[in-house]
């Protein structure tokens, strides 16, 4: 969401840049040779942790995208409870429901702890902020573009 | 009656204060800034947070800005490379110890701890976090304290003790386990010797102690100490 919030920088960037995966594009593997891919959530599932092990493999620079994926965040939560993978499951599908409580056994399976994405894989950059300021994200995928390296010191905002 | 003074070089300005002011104390008067998280004017210095180490020429060890007193002769780097790099790793561990989610915590946007974070440019941790769940007690009628969010810093024991007078607040274990109590380890509520003045969640620096409903951007002030202590040697003096 953040992302869109570049305005008026997106035609901008439209012009120069071919989004070839997305959640929300219809691309069921993840391409080759990527230049730049952005990563936003924590990891939390086991299929989280593949797809991002395979981002890595096929991307040059990895970004780390907004606090969830910076430092764990709110997904990160539920690690303060003990065995806090079966302890969600339990609440969401057990606790609060009243017909036919059942834990699902055909989702991905949740890790012990939600991690942030550079406990996995090597990350090139991290913007954080919840949300993620749009200057920033708009600032270092223009400086990109212009193959110079972002220079992040003095722009990141925890938390 | 004249003062003894000592003379000395803070990052190549040569510096003349009294003896027995601390380096932190001489940098500030003299406008380097020295970045600190358990220091609090008006209160003795603790140094735990380990955020004002400097370097003392002739010596291989750090030491603690506001915890060194001055001596003449003495030469003081305060913010080379190697020290720039010890204060990221200093808050990065704070932020690794307990549950520091910013997002979620009312001290979003007034933490001294986001803040130095922000100023050293640590915008990851690159330590294992731990995740604690310890106890939030919101037991009194209005001072809560989230003991997850706490670093240890101190502040509001020593403003509890040295200026209310009335060390409700203290220590319990040691090292990471450490928890601020009330009393002897009693709910907040059941404290028989809170005064429930508040300046505790005055001086906390990140969101640990809080009053219930009250916006940060009011409850926080740094300088009550300062204002306190000040006031009081004023009025000693008449």
């Amino acid at each position: 969401m953040s992302f869109l919030d570049l305005d008026e920088l997106l035609i901008e960037l439209a012009k120069k840049i071919q989004v070839v995966y997305s959640p929300i594009a219809d691309v069921k593997t993840f391409p080759e040779n990527v230049d730049v891919t952005l990563v936003e959530g924590a990891i939390g599932d086991e299929d989280q942790i593949e797809l991002l092990k395979k981002a890595r493999e096929k991307t040059k620079i990895l970004i780390s995208l907004g606090d969830c994926a910076v430092t764990g965040n709110v997904p990160a939560l539920r690690n303060a409870l003990e065995d806090s993978d079966r302890a969600v499951l339990q609440r969401a599908y057990v606790e609060n429901v009243d017909v036919n409580p059942q834990i699902p056994n055909d989702v991905p399976k949740l890790l012990k702890k939600v991690r942030p994405l550079h406990e996995a894989v090597k990350i090139d950059y991290f913007i954080p902020g919840c949300p993620p300021p749009a200057d920033i994200i708009g600032y270092v995928l223009t400086e990109l573009l212009s193959g110079r390296t972002p220079n992040m010191e003095g722009r990141s905002k925890y938390g | 009656m004249s003062i003894s003074t000592a003379t000395l070089i803070i990052d190549g300005v040569e510096i003349t204060v009294p003896e027995g002011t601390t380096i932190l104390e001489a940098a500030r008067d003299n406008g380097i800034i020295i970045p600190t998280l358990c220091y609090l004017e008006g209160l003795t210095s603790y140094g735990g947070c380990r955020l004002c180490l400097v370097e003392i020429l002739g010596s291989p060890k750090l030491f603690p800005a506001c915890a060194t007193p001055v001596s003449t002769g003495m030469e003081v780097i305060t913010n080379s490379e190697r020290l720039k790099d010890y204060r990221k790793m200093a808050v990065q561990m704070l932020l690794a110890e307990r549950t520091h989610i910013c997002s979620v915590c009312v001290a979003d946007g007034h933490c001294e701890l986001q803040e130095l974070a922000n100023q050293l440019g640590v915008d990851h941790v690159m330590l294992e976090r731990h995740w604690t769940a310890k106890e939030i007690d919101s037991t009194h009628d209005f001072l809560v304290i989230d003991r997850n969010r706490c670093i240890l810093c101190t502040r509001c024991l020593r403003i509890c003790d040295e200026i209310e007078g009335v060390h409700t607040l203290d220590l319990k274990l040691r090292g990471k386990d450490a928890e601020v109590i009330m009393d002897l380890d009693e709910h907040w509520g059941n404290s028989c010797s809170c005064t429930s003045c508040r300046k505790c969640a005055k001086v906390c620096p990140v969101g640990a102690i809080y009053i219930e409903g009250e916006p940060l951007s009011h409850t926080k002030r740094k300088d009550i100490a300062e204002f306190i202590t000040e006031r009081r040697e004023r009025k000693r003096k008449q």
